[in-house]
């Protein structure tokens, strides 16, 4: 439907001719944003709906309960359900050592929370369906739990240049009882707000994407990005450190890569790096931990992405 | 009237700032309005996701920056 209106206004409207590269481009172009505004919209809205039903509070009542292996699974699926942002990631790691949570299990936390962030999930439904997310959201659950479990054997406690003074006595959340036409309204105020922020790099994103379509040779991507190149999956989870927090813009540049060769494993741990490895949270957290932590958890997070590409390659 | 806006510096907390400003202003009441960046203070009150509003030393809202409206609503329901 979509495509047959984009069709329309593309070569009857606009009256240019078929099978050209600058039709061909802007034809992808529209379709891909329409589909793209529409279906990210939707998803956001919904995911972020669903999550008002769980708060961080909560989350870390029900895991000072738990102990490793258990909680560091626990902790990374909570992360796929609770908002986070990276400006809240000193509160929230403190607040989880005040209620005891052991180090490990808190950075399955962190490391999934970002990983599985709403624009990340809702960009990779619009634009590779729903395996390819499950796979993503599947590994990157792996990633968590693992990089979780070995930070948390290592006995890093030290290197937290901060006194936690544990909390007294026991937690308790006070249930809050909020209508659910507030929670509707504060779920679309939400996605509006998102929406105003992305729109522009998904645009961005789109016409590069677009570009490429069009007038990058698919030889060209496969030499780099396919399967001749084993050094692939590195250079794509480096490439992605640096543009953190732009899952919008660059997921559909991924897309067009995809369909020209770039191998899916190589697409996903690109996909990864962009959520997880966040240099202004690397900051962040310096203020709270040491040189020392942040290497070993940022490493530690980059082999697993890594791992999680060459695996993935290899299976296919 | 003590309201404290708890955030580490980030925009977020920044706009959360401004708008109980106005809030105030709007309410026609007295109100001293503090911004906590001390992460220890933010800890205390047993807030992990910022920005966080509080009243009178009462957490009223955690990560959500509340729209001017809301905070009159907080202000005239205390």
């Amino acid at each position: 439907m979509w495509q047959e209106s984009v069709n329309i206004l593309v070569y009857e409207w606009l009256k240019m001719a078929y099978g050209e590269r600058l039709s061909d481009a802007l034809n992808f172009f529209i379709y891909d944003t329409v589909k793209i505004l529409f279906l990210l919209t939707t998803i956001i809205f919904a995911v972020t709906l669903l999550r008002s039903y769980f708060s961080t509070e909560k989350v870390r009542v029900y895991l000072s309960k738990r102990h490793e292996y258990t909680g560091n699974i626990l902790a990374a699926l909570f992360g796929i359900i609770t908002p986070f942002c990276s400006c809240s990631a000193i509160p929230l790691f403190l607040g989880f050592l005040q209620a005891r949570i052991p180090l490990g299990v808190t950075f399955s936390y962190l490391i999934s929370a970002p990983l599985n962030n709403e624009i990340a999930i809702a960009m990779l439904l619009t634009m590779f369906g729903w395996k390819v997310a499950a796979l993503y959201i599947g590994f990157g659950l792996l990633v968590a739990i693992i990089g979780g479990i070995i930070i948390g054997r290592l006995g890093l406690e030290k290197e937290i240049l901060i006194e936690v003074k544990p909390l007294e006595g026991e937690l308790n959340v006070d249930e809050e009882k909020i209508a659910f036409k507030t929670r509707l309204k504060d779920a679309y105020d939400y996605t509006l707000n998102i929406l105003q922020k992305i729109w522009l790099y998904v645009l961005i994103g789109v016409g590069a994407g677009a570009f490429i379509h069009g007038y990058v040779p698919t030889e060209f991507i496969t030499s780099i990005a396919g399967g001749d190149n084993p050094f692939a999956v590195p250079l794509a989870t480096l490439l992605g450190v640096p543009m953190y927090s732009n899952a919008a813009g660059v997921m559909p540049l991924i897309e067009v890569l995809t369909s020209k060769g770039m191998l899916m494993g190589t697409a996903l741990s690109f996909m990864m790096a962009i959520t997880a490895l966040s240099l202004p949270e690397a900051m962040i957290l310096k203020r709270i931990m040491s040189l020392k932590l942040i290497a070993i958890f940022f490493g530690t997070v980059t082999l697993g992405i890594i791992g999680v590409g060459y695996l993935f390659n290899a299976l296919l | 009237m003590k309201i404290e806006v708890l955030g580490t510096g980030c925009s977020k907390c920044k706009t959360l700032e401004e708008a109980t400003k106005q809030a105030v202003a709007q309410s026609g009441q007295f109100a001293q309005i503090e911004k906590v960046e001390d992460i220890m203070k933010i800890m205390e009150y047993g807030v992990m996701s910022t920005p966080a509003l509080v009243i009178d030393g009462k957490v009223m809202s955690t990560g959500k920056v509340l729209s001017v409206n809301e905070i009159i609503e907080l202000i005239k329901a205390h």
